[in-house]
C-alpha cells in the first residue's frame, strides 16, 4: 500500500471518529477550507455489513448501518469522499472537504497539524480513560491450577 | 468533476413523470428544468434521464467520451456493459444497429434495451408520421441529426414484437419518445 494512501487512511479514520462539534471546534484555529461544490449528497443511507464466521466460512448478512456520506470538489477539481457512522451530516460534508483540502500538498501540513492530530490525541486519550475505568472493575477468577 | 442533480428526489421525479409522459404520447415534446451542468459531452436532457434511470441494476453502454463515463459512473453507479448486454444504451448521434441490442425475450419483454440518442434539434409538426397507441391520428415529428436510414432499421425488428426496443431522443432540455409500439414513416 502506498505512503499516499495510508496517511489518507489515517486522517480520515479520525475524520469519521470526530464529532462535527469536535471539528468545528479545531477548525477556528486552523487556515480557512477552500470554498467546495457538493458533488452527491450528504445523504444517510444504509449499509448491509456483511461477515464471514471465523475468517473463512461463508459470507453472511450481519446487520445493516446508518452512513451517511458526501463527496465535494474544490475549485482544483480535486474531490474529496467521506463516509461516516450515524447522520451527522455536517460531519459528513466537513470530513469531505478536509479530505479534498489534505489532499492538497500545499494545505495538508497546516490542516494535519491544526485538525488531525490534536483530534487524533482526543480520541487516544478518551480510549486510554475508558480503557483504565474498564480494567479497574476487572476480576481475576482463580481456578485450582493456579491457588496450588 | 461536475455535480449531479441538487435535489435528487425533486428533480428524478419530475425528469422521470416527463420521460413517462413522453412515452405515453409518443413524438410529444417534453421539457426537463433540471437546472443541470452536465459535461460538455451531455446535453442537460440526455443527463437528467441518465440519472434517473440509470442505476447499479441497468448495465450502461455509451459513446459519450471519458468525461461522461467518469460522470455517469460516480452519479449513477452503473456497470458499463458492451451494446448488446446493455439496459440502456448512449449514442451521440450514430446508434449501434437495432439487431446488435438487447430486444428482451417472449416471457420478459420488459428486458429489452431503451436507446438514449442526444440529436441536434426536435420540432413537432413537420417530419416524421407517427401512429401508434398513445396518438389519436397522426403526430409529426422533425428530428435532426440522426443516420439515413434509421427509421428503416427500426422498422426492420417490428415483427419481433413484444420483444423491442424503446427510443429516447433528447436535445438541449427536450425529449420525446419513441415506444416499440409506435408506427413511424419518413415524411
Amino acid at each position: 500500500m502506498s505512503e499516499e494512501l495510508q496517511a489518507r487512511q489515517r486522517w480520515m479514520a479520525v475524520l469519521a471518529k470526530a464529532s462535527s462539534d469536535a471539528i468545528r471546534a479545531r477548525l477556528n484555529a486552523a487556515p480557512a477550507l477552500p470554498a467546495h461544490t457538493r458533488l452527491r449528497g450528504p445523504e444517510t443511507g444504509l449499509v448491509m455489513l456483511r461477515g464471514r464466521a471465523g475468517g473463512d466460512g461463508n459470507a453472511f448478512n450481519l446487520s445493516e448501518m446508518t452512513v451517511t456520506r458526501c463527496a465535494v470538489t474544490l475549485e482544483s477539481g480535486t474531490v474529496g469522499h467521506a463516509y461516516v457512522a450515524g447522520r451527522d451530516r455536517d460531519q459528513a460534508e466537513l470530513a469531505a472537504v478536509l479530505d479534498a483540502a489534505l489532499q492538497d500538498e500545499a494545505t495538508r501540513a497546516p490542516l494535519l497539524e491544526a485538525v488531525i492530530e490534536p483530534l487524533a490525541a482526543a480520541q487516544a486519550e478518551a480510549r486510554a480513560t475508558e480503557a483504565r475505568k474498564a480494567a479497574a472493575t476487572r476480576v481475576q477468577f482463580f481456578t485450582m491450577a493456579n491457588m496450588r | 468533476m461536475r455535480p449531479g442533480f441538487t435535489d435528487p428526489v425533486q428533480d428524478g421525479q419530475s425528469c422521470f413523470r416527463a420521460v413517462l409522459e413522453a412515452l405515453s404520447r409518443p413524438g410529444r415534446i417534453q421539457t426537463v428544468a433540471s437546472g443541470l451542468t452536465p459535461p460538455a459531452a451531455l446535453a442537460p436532457a440526455t443527463a437528467a434521464v441518465l440519472l434517473t434511470l440509470v442505476d447499479a441494476e441497468t448495465p450502461l453502454h455509451h459513446d459519450a467520451g471519458e468525461e461522461a463515463d467518469a460522470w455517469l459512473r460516480f452519479h449513477c453507479g452503473c456497470p458499463m456493459a458492451a451494446a448488446g448486454d446493455a439496459a440502456f444504451v448512449l449514442s451521440m448521434g450514430q446508434p449501434p444497429a437495432f439487431a446488435s441490442l438487447c430486444h428482451g425475450t417472449d416471457e420478459e419483454p420488459e428486458r429489452g434495451a431503451t436507446l438514449i440518442i442526444q440529436v441536434k434539434a426536435l420540432e413537432e409538426g413537420r417530419g416524421w408520421r407517427l401512429r401508434g397507441p398513445g396518438i389519436e391520428h397522426e403526430h409529426r415529428l422533425h428530428v435532426e441529426g440522426l443516420p439515413e436510414g434509421f427509421l428503416a432499421d427500426r422498422a426492420s425488428r417490428r415483427g419481433l414484437f413484444p420483444r423491442g426496443v424503446d427510443v429516447v431522443l433528447c436535445a438541449e432540455d427536450r425529449l420525446a419518445a419513441l415506444p416499440r409500439t409506435t408506427l413511424a414513416e419518413e415524411g
